[in-house]
């Protein structure tokens, strides 16, 4: 049963063939099983899962017509806020800190009968691209043990890759949920800046994150963005856009579609197999009637550089509030008020979060403040305007996911610029703003690889459209690994 | 601009961290790093470009001056590492 | 040598919206401590402020009712620093693109009018309060995240006269337009001032010195007129000014060096990216421009035009709302405007201002008053009656015929009389109108 999609668990649900106390059973032994070698999970809410399912069950008895998610397990990235639950960000500082409150997605999951049954393992702060940073252990991908997952939604894609869970939420700010989905073979899902609330999601960099699915098939990712997307009146950056229903774009009709293929995405950078196994992808497209056309995007080469200026420089002040005075981690010894922050933060959070809030500080910090700051704001004025442009062109853009399949533990902690390198082609969407999908694309060494469509705002409809028609013609999405 | 172990220790305070002698060599080293990969920013031409703080031009979500419920004052200070007479408590040093 | 002092005030004031700037927890006072706090105002991890319509709209009332451009598109900044009376380690405020600039107040300088200019008006938060105790420090967030906004004066004041009269100016129209309550004995309304000296003659500005802690508009005179002359004599002595902030120190009359406990200042503005920008259109502004009730000054105008009182007595009853209120209730009851005047501005003024109270605290109704008048004028009561009765309505609330009637008291018919009586006790308490002008009262409250 762990095998299977939503819609598949959803049928069953329907059919009562199942029931939902049943599959969330299942769930759970399913991770009391696998999860010491997996590591997907911080936390368990196994009694709280245990009851939402109870729910279910009794309005499907009383002859409901129920929601899609109703009764389908699901995790949660821990810096996602669950009323009564523990959120920790996989970091010392937020150990054992208790949500008073729920972060919208989770309301939104609640109302629609989802069961929650435990938050996954994380980069620290989601920093990170591996989820080796993450305080509390490490995850493995569920294709070999001994290489990660990727991150930093790290968790979130290794649970539902080994049947832990059917989906996943994680957060986006430069890539944390298109990689991870690319070395875990999942369908993975960063939609437009604004359309999924970001309330309740503890923040790395305020206008990058956004929250999205992490899934087995594109129907699936369609069935949760259903839920996911809207506007909230308690985040002012989500966006007042009508949302369509998803579900109604999985035409798999790409007949005449232009998709745009960046010949700096496609450049040096892309190591021979993947390149190989990306061409392999764009012939299924073509096969499928769709117009490939080149473009180019040379100013993708500077998102890095301005995402690491952007997101550190947010980070810096978005996690000034671990202080050790209201909440989180607070040192034991300490000589003066200002030494418990100092003592506080030292010893709370790990070196690639300092590392961030460090380089972020500097950024903003008297005098280098226009030279940095300032000056990546004007250049991700540059790279929005040249995605703009690009789709006047192009309905969609396609590029590799990551440039590597899952790499080994240790093999990219060494050197922090290797690690950033991972989200080059990711990076640039979160930069500017633009949704994008990862669809697994095949496999390099029994290693799954990723295709990633790039979409413009506010359309996810044809992000979702293309990448099912994708999907449909290819087997990729049916290999499960052997966990 | 190459970073110095003073620009370091100056950033830190701000920052409210502590490093060793060895981190700040460390942070030294990963800063310039990753400040001399951003370097490449200088070859972008923004004369005369805007900001964008967001992705796109966003503006004017404001909310109503309604009252709503806070939180329950035990809920408030749930989390608090240490509090007395329902205030978060920050303890004097006995040095 | 003579020195000239160049005075610039900052000026915090809490507005009077019913919620917080980013969330909507009461912005109430009472209650138990942390009981009016939120995932926002806590600075929960996850949490996002929203910001508050009515404190926009507030803020821009105080910008135009002080003559300022209100900019269009402004967006909030992050002001970092950790302190623990901040939650989230950072104040949201607003950095390079302030709501409102350059506007001005006139005051009467000592030479005639004077135009003091408003540099710039911008929204931002309170914080939490802070308690110390022996064994350490215990906070409370109720306050933190109520609306404020910040008021910078240009550095166009010369006196600590001037810097007083800029403040009760200013805080006559904020509370005409009701922004803002302005108590500055409960903190709503905070001052902090920059002051520095120069010779005589002088074009360049001396090193500025900031002074905080000042709790009442007297304090201000007096901690700017301290410093002044602080200054003066280190000059003269061949000291020099340290830029540095000074503590207003009430019991010792002096301001006090506050050792800076950090380093320089850095407070790392940047664009709040969790708030988009804020566009105010020529629509919203005229909106709340119609929203505007009469100003002091078009107020003074037309007490004397069509009221036909002398300047002086219509300068007086329009320094505070709350004067003003009462004296045209009077009028709309039917009281003579010169008549009520007269006696507002004589035997109320200054019972008030013995009896330390302020208009809101008056007992009787603007209508008993009114009646009150018109028994001299139809000479039921004479005029040394009339105050006797005054006395017993400002203490019981009672109207002036129950009074009468109650204790019969002796009618007077000689109308002639009761004038020159009136005048009489007007001609006896001059000082009541001296002191009143002078900001001595209770009844101002300044
Ligand atoms: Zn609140």
């Amino acid at each position: 049963m762990h095998r299977k999609t939503i819609h598949e668990i959803r049928d069953l649900l329907r059919k009562k063939e199942v029931t939902a106390v049943e599959v969330t059973e299942n769930s759970l032994k399913r991770i009391n099983e696998i999860d010491d070698k997996l590591g997907a999970f911080v936390s368990i809410e196994a009694d709280k899962a245990l009851e939402a399912a109870r729910e279910v069950d009794k309005k499907l008895q009383a002859g409901e017509t129920l929601p899609d998610l109703a009764g389908i397990p699901m995790a949660l990235k821990d810096n996602m806020c669950m009323k009564g639950t523990i959120s920790t960000c996989s970091s010392r500082m937020m150990e054992g800190f208790l949500s008073p409150y729920d972060a919208t997605v989770v309301e939104r999951l609640k109302a629609n009968g989802a069961v929650i049954v435990g938050k996954a393992n994380m980069d620290e702060f989601a920093m990170g691209s591996s989820t080796e940073t993450s305080a509390f252990k490490l995850t493995k991908n569920p294709y070999d043990l001994e290489r990660v997952p990727g991150g930093s939604s790290g968790g979130s894609a290794a649970s539902v890759a080994a049947g832990e869970v059917y989906y996943s939420l994680g957060s986006d700010t430069g890539g944390s949920i298109r990689q991870p989905a690319s070395l875990c073979g999942l369908v993975g899902f960063k939609p437009t800046y604004g359309r999924v609330s970001r309330y309740g999601l503890v923040a790395f960099a305020s206008s990058l994150d956004q929250i999205g699915p992490f899934t087995k098939d594109v129907e699936d990712c369609a069935i949760v963005m259903n839920t996911l997307a809207g506007h909230d009146p308690m985040d002012s950056t989500s966006a007042k856009v009508e949302v369509p229903d998803y579900t109604k774009f999985l035409t798999k009709d790409i007949r005449g579609m232009r998709i745009g293929m960046p010949k700096e995405y496609f450049g040096e950078g892309v190591p021979e197999d993947m390149r190989k196994c990306m061409m392999e992808a764009i012939d299924v497209l073509k096969s499928l009637g769709a117009e490939i056309k080149e473009i180019s995007l040379p100013l993708s080469e500077y998102a890095l550089a301005v995402y690491y200026i952007l997101a550190s420089s947010e980070a810096s002040s978005n996690l000034a509030r671990f202080d050790g005075i209201r909440y989180g981690y607070r040192a034991k010894e300490f000589t003066d008020a200002i030494d418990i922050y100092v003592k506080s933060r030292t010893e709370g959070f790990g070196d690639e979060v300092k590392r961030r809030i460090m380089l972020g500080t500097y950024a903003l910090s008297a005098g280098y403040y226009d030279a940095y700051y300032k000056k990546a704001l004007r250049v991700r004025t540059r790279i929005i305007n040249e995605y703009k442009e690009a789709f006047k062109e192009v309905d969609v853009i396609v590029s590799p996911t990551s440039p590597s399949v899952a790499f080994k533990f240790g093999e990219k902690t060494a050197n922090p610029l290797e690690m950033y390198l991972s989200d080059i082609y990711t990076v640039p969407v979160n930069i500017a703003g633009v949704p994008g999908v990862s669809v697994p694309a095949g496999f390099i060494k029994g290693l799954p690889a990723g295709l990633q469509f790039i979409g413009n705002y506010f359309e996810e409809g044809t992000l979702l459209k293309v990448a099912h028609a994708f999907e449909q013609a290819t087997d990729h999405h049916k290999v499960r690994p052997t966990i | 601009m190459a970073v110095t172990i003073k620009d370091v220790e100056y950033v830190a305070k701000l920052a409210r961290l502590e490093f060793n002698e060895q981190q700040m060599q460390k942070f030294t080293q990963d800063l310039n790093g990753i400040l001399g990969y951003v370097e490449k920013l200088s070859e972008v031409d923004t004369e005369g470009v805007e900001i964008s703080i967001h992705p796109f031009p966003m503006f004017n979500a404001l909310r109503e001056d309604i009252v709503r419920p806070s939180l329950d004052r035990e809920e408030a200070l749930l989390n608090a590492p240490e509090k007395e007479d329902n205030l978060f408590k920050v303890p004097k040093v006995i040095e | 040598m003579k020195y000239e002092a160049i005075i610039g005030l900052e000026v915090h004031v809490e507005l009077a919206t019913k919620t917080k700037m980013y969330c909507s927890c009461t912005t109430e006072f009472g209650g138990d401590t942390n009981n009016h706090c939120c995932p926002v105002c806590l600075g929960l991890p996850g949490s996002l402020p929203v910001l508050n319509k009515e404190a926009v709209n507030y803020a821009i009332k105080a910008g135009l009712a002080l003559n300022c451009t209100i900019n269009k598109e402004t967006y909030m900044a992050r002001k970092n620093y950790f302190y623990p009376d901040c939650p989230k380690n950072y104040q949201i405020t607003q950095d390079e693109t302030p709501l409102c600039t350059d506007g001005y107040i006139e005051v009467a300088g000592e030479d005639g009018e004077k135009k003091i200019r408003i540099h710039r008006i911008h929204i931002e938060e309170d914080t939490g309060k802070g308690f110390h105790r022996v064994d350490g420090s215990y906070y409370d967030f109720n306050r933190a995240g109520v609306p404020l906004i910040e008021i910078v004066s240009s550095p166009d004041m010369r006196t600590p006269q001037e810097a007083k009269e800029y403040l009760e100016k200013l805080k006559a129209i904020l509370q005409y337009v009701g922004v803002s309550d302005c108590k500055m004995e409960e903190g709503s309304l905070r001052c902090d001032a920059n002051v520095s000296i120069r010779p005589e003659g002088s074009e360049e500005f001396g090193v500025k010195v900031e002074i905080k802690n000042m709790n009442s508009f007297r304090a201000v005179e007096k901690a700017i007129e301290y410093e002044i002359k602080r200054q003066i004599k280190a000059v003269e002595n061949g000291e020099d000014i340290v830029q540095e902030t000074r503590r207003w120190d009430e019991s010792r009359l002096e301001t006090v060096s506050m050792r800076s406990k950090e380093h320089a200042h850095d407070y790392r503005y940047f664009p709040d990216a969790d708030i988009i920008s804020l566009s105010v259109d020529d629509e919203w502004i005229n909106r709340v421009k119609e929203s505007l009730p009469e100003l002091p000054e078009q107020k003074k105008t037309r007490y004397v035009k069509e009221l036909g009182l002398p300047e002086y007595d219509a300068m007086i009853l329009t320094m505070s709302k709350s004067l003003a209120a009462f004296f045209e209730a009077c009028v709309a009851e039917g009281g003579n405007p010169k008549e009520v005047s007269n006696w507002m501005m004589g035997e109320l003024l200054r019972t008030l201002n013995d009896k330390m109270l302020e208009i809101d605290d008056v007992k009787f109704r603007p209508a008993d008053l009114v009646k009150l008048i018109e028994l001299i004028n139809k000479g039921t009561i004479s005029g040394t009656i009339a105050k006797k009765v005054f006395k017993e309505m400002f203490e019981t609330g009672n109207n002036p015929e129950k009074i009468v009637e109650e204790k019969g008291m002796v009618q007077v018919s000689d109308e002639g009389a009761i004038i020159e009586i009136i005048n009489k006790v007007l001609d006896e308490n001059p000082q009541s109108v001296i002191d009143f002008k002078n900001g001595k009262t209770k009844a101002m409250a300044l």
